[in-house]
């Protein structure tokens, strides 16, 4: 009965604003019921979300008891669908084996959790002040890692390391002014925390770091202030996770159509703070695209411009010491963002080509006529059977019979080798009629370089997977896998040599570095510019046989990055520096750059009270 | 830094195969026409020749510079567009496998008749396919002989790999009928004196870079640039290296294998052209008649030639920390390359690698050993001091890591007594002594001709020393630099060492930047014969073994002496300004004068080529200076600086500046 309450205040996303000290009084009630409690108080996500994985705790791959791999929950497409070929993708790919499991750590263990370094005047004042906040090991743990790797690989065996002493949940801007006024007073080191979906090591707590740290959680800000329908913007508390700002925005006729692949889970705020970039942003824009107007709350005080002016000339546009400084300088709270009304009509494609080199010609004219739909991917060979290995099973003989005459015309009509060619996937957004002229002038040049419309399913599909593959990666763990994925952003001209460059480099290292079975390195084009392109690479090995498996991923992610520079390619197109890739920042913007960005943050942060150590 | 290819140094034991073994047994016929299946890279099939020709003429870097010329030139881009694929045709390789057979055929009848096995490391030909398959391999062989021009084309026919396309000098196609079968057997044509033709130079290098990106062949070329007339390796040219390595530098491929090949003969054909040529008598014009005409060397016996398919080197693994690929980051791939600073010494460094490793496998035959105790003894040597001494000088380069082929299944004793049969042409033994033979020639002859004719067989024979020198090379420097050091400490060796490695790097294949090992090696080497004893930073040569001291500093006897002579000459009064030609002909007569007179002793102060490279060491060095005027080099002397390294060279004055702090 008592669980039934807790689970109806977590969905109903009420938000339930009481004082400190009146849940204090509850919690003193039962300790043992303390963890649950503060959940009923607050509808935390993390309740519903794994804390050793990505996304959400119903949903996991798992291979059932027939050797069928199943995908659980309601959330998905695929979910409760069984996938008969990825088992053999599975073993062929990674030469894993059902046999060999390395399960995660089960539950977390509290005892492992340092205990907190507080800052008691801190605390105290906070507690006057009336701020929601939190010293239970869970909640801390939770807050104190993105979802690089090593980080989740760290938490699957148990191991701890640094984590905040105290997570606070502001629920205003307010709030949040006096969070930061607080501790600046008592110098204590504050981290925001958005979604929690940083791949940079943005959220690492600082092992040197002596001070208290502080977690602020923006989650609880996370309500739509206002639309405005004359300018079609809307102001947003920064808190609010991108699928309920899409979805509460729908109710009312409107998106932001910032859809970044982690929107599920990541926030406003975090968008600004990294420069995201989201799939649709071919017709929406990237996140500085989208943005009219943003607060920030430093330890210099709120910084904002005066008016919602489309563009000025008023010197260096200061959004951008704010976009990109992954929270160094302070904590966005209000964004107001540029939206749009939901578009009238939806369609996906894809497009078959005979190799690689055709299907980025192909993108590459795309962008020449400035004709690219609202996404357009190109996935290479290795990714299009990876998709295919995904495909569910199949309901009718009559869809299997079409698969196989498909397969037919593409690999002996048309000649296409099976081992070469590559699929790009498409969505297209407007109003009815617009969307398919613009198919139509999109698949016509898909034709000058050998392209074939291959259908709406194998489009879909290509999107489902990137919702779908960081959930991937965990059922990897549970066998040996580990792999990540990043990205770069290159100009036309190098686009090819550096995904045949990078995806080489990585089977080399991985060779050099004693792994036993071949790598799976391979990539995509994600988005298109007018200039070049951003690539994203995914990386998995089977790591049976390695004493430091985690070690040599680094090493081979840290030579695949200096092939990425080497090549042309840009540090990060939207996952940010963090400290992940901090060592090139020198390098990337050169000695001057980082000095300008370091005495902004001089100025704004002296007392380096945002200390997070990110990007400088 | 760890220095440049630290471990590929080392020399290493293979097997060898003769390949015309096999063909003394089956038809040539049927070897020249069996069926053909090379790997090529990544399943790369050759593009036509056309295709090829027009990717090169419709690349970005083309029609930048075709722009560029026609602004500066002023004539209407068409027309220099036209001039460039003229060029590119005139350049352009047909390979063509029909050809390739027909080689083949002709090849196996004509080496057949000529030598009496080629041996192949089979080793290396494996490694070569494996290479092949991976990268875009590039084919670095020395040149020692008109003959090694297809020889590797008819290897990799043989074992079924890619025929590559080479690199060739403008005069072999100037022969008739003979171009053509070389151009469809894969030879592109370059023209020896590019100079400053902007153009030509684009063409070249775009259509060289065609080819490692597309890496459908191996390209081969001579990174020494051009036939060594001494069988001396060469200081490399630059120019064709850089060509190769862009596409790695770019990006545009993941990596180029550099695959060194030494190919050597137990005699080479064109022994007695090659020391005229080094006299100051013209070489022949390649004409196909002047070939015809050489038939008579056909009926000749030229032993055995080996050639030995180095390591694939990578050029990766060469630059990584030492190359930032980032550079070329800022500027469309396409465009012309200004070449850093940086990136200039990889790449020489990278060359002078690939010589080196040319060197460390070349096999060395008896004769080679011998040589040196010839040479030594300008009077003759009795047979059995020949013997003693060449089979110690055996056991010496074996020490050294040098690769011999020295029968085993026979007395040492014949094989020495075959190797002077075989090269009876250069050496005769008449009641137990062996002496060099001199050209016959009418008589009665003057003085000169009389020094003329005993050069030509002393610098015949130090051809064949010369094959071998690199095995002594850093040991003799080391041993010559403590007989001449200020002290015996090891500080002043090494200064002096370095002092000789700077005056000789035109004459001697040194790494730059590597004395330091250069230097170990030397000392290693010596302390190994037992020569040499190391004490408190002091060197000291042992009583027993003071030897092997002298006879490795005679080695390099000649060389000083005609360092010595050269500068000598240029501080005369009559040398203020000159011209290449001028400066040759005026030494080769005072040489002459000093060889009649006694003064100088050694005959091999006459090569034109030891010559030669004086002059670039000094102009190197900064003591003769070089202008241009109307159209020709104009080179200036400056007496004090020349005196001063004369005299650095005899020992009479301390070298400044080297620094020992990288020991």
């Amino acid at each position: 009965m008592f669980l039934k309450i807790i689970h109806a205040c977590k969905t109903s996303k009420r938000k339930v604003q009481l004082s400190f000290c009146c849940m204090r009084s509850i919690l003193s009630l039962s300790l043992s019921l303390s963890l649950s409690l503060s959940y009923f108080f607050f509808p935390f996500r993390h309740d519903i979300m794994k804390w050793n994985g990505w996304g959400y705790s119903d949903s996991r791959f798992l291979f059932n008891k027939k050797g069928q791999a199943e995908f659980t929950g309601k959330r998905y497409r695929l979910s409760g669908l069984i996938l008969p070929s990825l088992k053999d993708w599975f073993e062929g790919t990674f030469g894993a084996n059902l046999q060999h499991k390395s399960p995660a750590t089960p539950a977390l263990n509290v005892s492992a959790v340092p205990p907190p370094n507080l800052n008691e005047s801190f605390v105290e004042e906070l507690k006057a002040a009336g701020v929601a906040l939190s010293q239970e090991p869970e909640d801390r743990v939770f807050r104190s890692h993105g979802h690089c790797l090593h980080e989740i690989f760290a938490l699957r065996e148990g191991r701890i390391s640094r984590v905040p002493d105290l997570v606070v949940w502001p629920s205003c801007h307010n709030d949040v002014v006096k969070i930061v006024e607080l501790a600046c007073k008592h110098n204590v080191c504050l981290i925001p925390y958005g979604g929690g979906t940083s791949v940079s090591s943005a959220l690492e707590c600082p092992p040197e770091e002596t001070r208290s740290i502080v977690s602020l959680d923006t989650s609880q800000m996370n309500r739509i202030l206002w639309i405005d329908e004359k300018n079609l913007t809307a102001h947003v508390e920064a808190g609010i996770i991108g699928q309920d700002l899409e979805r509460q925005l729908n109710e009312s006729g409107y998106c932001t159509g910032h859809e970044p692949d982690s929107m599920e889970f990541s926030s406003l705020g975090g968008w600004v703070a990294t420069r995201a970039s989201g799939m649709k942003k071919n017709i929406y824009g990237n996140i500085e695209d989208l943005v009219v107007h943003i607060k920030m709350v430093t330890p210099r005080g709120v910084i904002e411009k005066s008016c919602q002016g489309p563009r000025m000339s008023t010197g260096p546009d200061i959004h951008h010491f704010i976009m990109g400084s992954e929270g160094t300088l302070g904590v966005v709270t209000e964004v107001t963002m540029k939206i749009r009304p939901v578009p009238e009509y939806q369609k996906y494609g894809s497009i078959v080509f005979p190799n690689f080199q055709q299907g980025v010609a192909c993108l590459r004219e795309v962008a020449k006529q400035r004709c690219a739909p609202a996404s357009i991917r190109l996935m290479d060979n290795e990714q299009f059977q990876f998709g295919h290995a995904l495909k569910p099973q199949v309901s009718s003989i009559f869809t299997s019979f079409l698969d196989g005459l498909k397969k037919f015309y593409i690999t002996k009509f048309k000649g296409f080798d099976p081992h070469h060619l590559c699929v790009a996937t498409l969505l297209f957004e407007g109003d009815r009629e617009k969307v398919l002229q613009h198919e139509k002038q999109v698949y016509d040049i898909a034709a000058k370089f050998g392209g074939l419309a291959a259908g709406e399913d194998n489009g879909q599909r290509g999107y489902m997977l990137t919702f779908v593959i960081a959930y991937l990666r965990d059922l990897g763990m549970d066998y040996y896998v580990i792999g990540e994925s990043f990205e770069t952003s290159v100009p036309w001209d190098r686009v090819l040599d550096l995904c045949r460059n990078v995806k080489e480099r990585i089977v080399r290292e991985c060779k050099e570095r004693g792994v036993q079975f071949p790598p799976l390195s391979t990539c995509r084009v994600t988005q298109t510019y007018d200039a070049g392109a951003c690539v994203y690479f995914y990386f998995a090995f089977n790591y049976r046989g390695l004493s430091d498996p985690i070690h040599v991923y680094e090493n081979v992610e840290h030579a695949a990055r200096e092939e990425i520079l080497a090549n042309g390619g840009s540090l990060s197109h939207h996952h940010g520096v963090g400290k992940l890739r901090k060592e090139w920042m020198k390098e990337a913007v050169s000695t001057v750059g980082l000095g300008m960005l370091k005495s902004v943050k001089e100025y704004v942060d002296p007392s380096n009270i945002f200390g997070n150590r990110n990007l400088l | 830094m760890e220095p440049l290819g630290k471990h590929m140094l080392r020399a290493e034991l293979e097997s060898f195969f003769d390949i015309l073994e096999e063909r003394r047994q089956s038809s040539d016929i049927s070897h020249a026409l069996r069926t053909f299946s090379a790997q090529p890279y990544h399943e790369a099939t050759p593009p036509s020749v056309k295709a090829l020709n027009r990717m090169v003429l419709e690349s970005q870097f083309l029609r930048y510079v075709i722009a560029e010329v026609a602004a500066e030139s002023g004539e209407p881009p068409e027309c220099v567009k036209e001039e460039a694929a003229g060029i590119l045709d005139k350049m352009a390789q047909n390979l063509q496998l029909s050809f390739i057979r027909l080689l083949g055929f002709s090849l196996s009848k004509i080496f057949k008749r000529l030598f009496r096995s080629i041996w192949v490391n089979e080793d290396g030909l494996a490694r070569l396919q494996q290479a092949i398959q991976e990268h875009p391999v590039i084919l670095m062989p020395n040149h020692r002989s008109y003959i090694d021009f297809l020889v590797l084309s008819y290897i990799m026919f043989t074992y079924d790999l890619s025929i590559p396309v080479i690199a060739a000098g403008i005069p072999l196609m100037g022969m008739s009928l003979i171009g053509e079968i070389f151009r469809r057997s894969g030879a592109f044509f370059i023209r020896r004196s590019i100079g400053s033709d902007k153009l030509y130079w684009a063409v070249l290098s775009e259509y060289v870079r065609t080819i490692v990106r597309t890496g459908f062949a191996p390209v081969e070329f001579y990174v020494e640039g051009l036939r060594s007339r001494t069988l001396k390796s060469l200081t490399p040219k630059l120019g064709l290296m850089q060509m190769v390595l862009e596409p790695f530098f770019k990006g545009e491929v993941y990596d180029v294998l550099l695959v060194p090949v030494s190919i050597s003969y137990d005699r080479v054909l064109e022994e007695t052209l090659l020391a005229h040529e080094l006299l100051g008598v013209p070489k022949p014009k390649e004409t196909t008649t002047g070939l015809l005409k050489a038939r008579k060397v056909l009926e000749d016996d030229y032993g055995c030639m080996h050639v030995c398919f180095g390591k694939p080197v990578s050029a990766r693994a060469l630059a990584q920390g030492r190359v930032n690929r980032g550079q070329f980051n800022l500027v469309p791939r396409g465009l012309p390359l200004n070449a850093s600073a940086e990136l200039q010494e990889f790449v020489n460094g990278v060359a002078h690698l690939l010589v080196r490793l040319q060197e460390k496998n070349m096999v060395l035959s008896p004769w080679s050993l011998m040589t040196f105790t010839l040479l030594q003894s300008p009077q003759g040597v009795d047979w059995d001091q020949l013997t003693h001494k060449t089979l110690w000088l055996r056991t010496l380069a074996l020490r050294f890591g040098a690769h011999l082929n020295w029968p085993a299944q026979l007395a040492d004793s014949e094989v020495m007594s075959d190797s002077l049969a075989l090269h009876h042409s250069i050496a005769c033994r008449e009641k137990g002594r062996v002496q060099l033979v001199e050209e016959v020639g009418p008589g009665p002859v003057t003085q000169e001709e009389a020094v003329f004719r005993k050069a030509s067989a002393v610098l015949m024979c130090a051809s064949y020393r010369n094959q071998a020198l690199h095995v002594f090379t850093r040991p003799a420097l080391v041993a010559l630099a403590m007989t001449t050091a200020a002290s015996p400490r090891k500080e002043d060796v090494f200064r002096r060492f370095c002092f000789l490695q700077e005056l000789f790097a035109n004459e001697l294949i040194f790494i730059p930047g590597h004395a330091v090992q250069d230097f170990e090696e030397g000392c290693d080497g010596l302390q190994q014969c037992g020569a040499l004893t190391i004490t408190d930073q002091t060197l000291r040569v042992t009583e027993e073994e003071q030897d092997a001291i002298i006879f490795l500093t005679a080695i390099l006897q000649p060389f000083i002496e005609t360092y010595e002579v050269v500068c000598r000459i240029l501080c005369e009064e009559r040398f203020q300004t000159f011209s290449e030609k001028s400066f040759l002909s005026s030494v080769r007569d005072a040489v002459i004068k000093l060889l009649i007179s006694g003064e100088v002793r050694s005959y091999e102060c006459l090569s034109s080529n030891t010559q030669k490279n004086v002059l670039w060491a000094l102009l190197r060095m900064g003591a003769v200076s070089k202008s241009r005027v109307a159209e020709q080099n104009e080179y200036r002397v400056s007496k004090a600086a020349v005196r001063r390294i004369w005299e650095t060279l005899g020992g009479r004055v301390t070298p400044q500046v080297m620094s020992y702090s990288r020991l």
